[in-house]
């Protein structure tokens, strides 16, 4: 009768061995990210694993903007907000009006520009960026918050198409029949059947979108360049050109513009994970 | 001028709008947006990095640029080697995360973060990490055996592979979740059956989670490694390139062009990523049309 225990204890242990690494490994860079914010420089750059004097101060400089690289900190902050915005409510209204008119009102041609647009992913990011920022400076468009605005919904785009039309796929057509019976116009259908049903996709997509727009680095450090112009992440990159960068500053930055992200991934999550997946088992 | 042209035509064919259904002109007018973007965003400067890098003497000046050569080969190690073991550790760690416990359960909320936060932030503090003087991994080792640390960015190899690192770090926990979703779809009545019959833990993966989860973990590792060739954060912010260029993958060297004004060449060098590309892109299509 002791031996099934037995067995449960070595798996346990054998669990934990997994777990206990998988969890240091996840936590030491955010860890060193909080333990740089809460720290005086002093401690900080004495490699403590807690500070002596935990301290707030910090986040008092950064948000009283009492340092050279943290003058525009609320210009950026405010502008990576409107980008974010922006680029969610942009890709939502694309997107869905694409997702509407190929799976629903079927479009001649309109699987071909669904794997058109997925096929934008197969060019990597870093290599469309080239071409982009020309493109961008062709278009008068340089140093312009519309830049990055429209580079981000161009990649945020191709993915929620392809997540919207999925979901209107599975919507029984007998809706759209009855509302046209009723002598609903196609707007109608759109307003009134098509988005209410589809809210809880509208929300992991609108999600998906703001966040990517709001932690993008390369395309924003490329395509931005004005201190008052560009967005936090390129602020926060900044921060090394100097040899005595203030890193405790930027650590402390960096936990600011980390935290909405991460609130809004957890309070989001049932949606994301739900959304995300949904295609990776098909394939 | 175009009047009598245009009213014989309409004459001959009715004109387009009343041809469609007003569904269908509907159809087009939403999908028009999306459509705009996509030739003005993608197909434009698709086309016209394409014709900037035309002329063979960029491929000369690439070809005659050590630092081009050594990028090719930080990427090939990159991909190859890092991404294999990413999703090898992903494919492990999504037997772990499915186990039905309470703090597994917990403990993959908190695995989630490094992807749910943003790169820049996390890359520097790994970075600073690193720091000989003032990092506390070299703290630690000095305390431990009183002699100073290396110098861990300061020598290529051990710097791509910390970039390897980060770029695990960062990416893992996005595969480990697709590969779990792909494990929790096997039947469990399988495992069941082959607890019957005594298979043993190997048995069981060998036979049961491998034949079921094979297609998708190779889909997984193709996208990885075409979405790796874009990625620019682990790299640039955790090294910069250096020391002294050499840790350079395709990625950061197109922007590195780019910054030195140099776009055709930036251009030439994206255009040689192809070949790395393209076989991806082949095996992909031809794995998500069967």
């Amino acid at each position: 009768m002791k031996l099934p225990t037995l067995r449960e204890v070595a798996t346990e242990a054998r669990l934990l061995l997994i777990g206990i690494p998988v969890f240091i490994w996840t936590m030491v860079p955010i860890y060193h990210m909080f333990l740089f914010a809460i720290s005086p420089k002093e401690d900080a750059f004495s490699g403590k694993l807690w500070p002596d004097h935990p301290t707030l101060h910090n986040f008092e400089i950064v948000f009283k903007q009492q340092h050279y690289f943290l003058r525009d900190f609320y210009v950026q902050f405010w502008n990576s907000l409107v980008i974010a915005a922006s680029v969610g409510v942009l890709t939502l209204f694309i997107a869905t009006a694409a997702a509407f008119s190929i799976s629903r009102l079927k479009v001649p041609g309109g699987r071909i520009v669904m794997n058109l647009a997925l096929f934008t992913y197969f060019i990597p990011a870093a290599f469309l960026a080239v071409p982009m920022y020309r493109t961008m400076g062709n278009y008068g468009l340089l140093n312009n918050h519309w830049a990055l605005i429209l580079a981000m919904v161009t990649i945020a785009s191709p993915y929620a198409i392809w997540v919207l039309k999925q979901a209107s796929d599975k919507l029984p057509v007998e809706l759209d029949e009855a509302a046209v019976m009723d002598g609903a116009t196609t707007l109608q259908i759109f307003r009134l059947v098509y988005l209410p049903l589809m809210m809880p996709s509208l929300v992991a997509i609108g999600t998906y979108a703001v966040l990517l727009a709001w932690n993008e680095y390369l395309y924003a450090f490329l395509l931005l360049s004005n201190d008052r112009e560009i967005t936090l992440p390129v602020a926060l990159g900044n921060f090394l050109a100097a040899d005595d960068s203030p890193w405790e500053l930027l650590m402390t930055t960096g936990f600011i513009y980390a935290l909405p992200p991460a609130a809004i991934y957890y309070a989001f999550r049932r949606y994301m994970v739900g959304g995300l997946t949904a295609g990776a088992v098909k394939s | 001028m175009a009047i009598t042209l245009s009213g014989d035509h309409a004459i001959l064919s009715p004109p387009l709008s009343s041809r469609l259904t007003p569904a269908q002109v509907w159809g087009i007018v939403l999908l028009a947006p999306y459509l705009l973007v996509f030739l003005a965003f993608v197909v434009y400067p698709v086309c016209y990095g394409l014709w900037l890098a035309r002329a063979p003497a960029n491929y000369v000046a690439l070809y005659n640029d050590p630092i081009f050569a050594r990028a090719a080969v930080n990427t090939l190690i990159f991909l190859v080697i890092g991404i294999n073991i990413k999703m090898l550790i992903a494919l492990f760690l999504s037997g772990f995360f499915a186990q039905q416990r309470t703090w597994i359960k917990w403990l993959s909320v908190i695995f989630i973060l490094p992807w749910a936060v943003p790169s820049i932030p996390t890359i520097l503090s790994v970075r600073f990490m690193l720091n000989p003087e003032w990092g506390v991994i070299n703290h630690l080792i000095f305390s431990f055996t009183g002699d100073d640390g290396p110098n861990w960015l300061n020598d290529p190899t051990v710097a791509l592979t910390m970039a390897i690192a980060v770029h695990i770090w960062k990416s893992l926990p996005f595969w480990t979740l697709i590969l779990i979703t792909g494990r929790l779809a096997i039947s469990h009545d399988l495992f069941e059956a082959a607890e019957v019959d005594g298979a043993s833990w190997w048995q069981k993966f060998r036979f049961i989670t491998w034949p079921s989860m094979q297609t998708l973990y190779i889909t997984c590792t193709l996208l990885s490694m075409i979405w790796t060739l874009g990625d620019f954060n682990s790299v640039y912010l955790l090294t910069g390139g250096g020391p002294a260029d050499l840790t350079h993958v395709l990625a950061t060297l197109g922007i590195r062009y780019l910054r030195l004004d140099q776009l055709s060449l930036a251009m030439a060098s994206i255009v040689c990523a192809m070949p790395f590309v393209l076989p991806l892109v082949y095996f992909m299509m031809k794995r998500l049309s069967r």
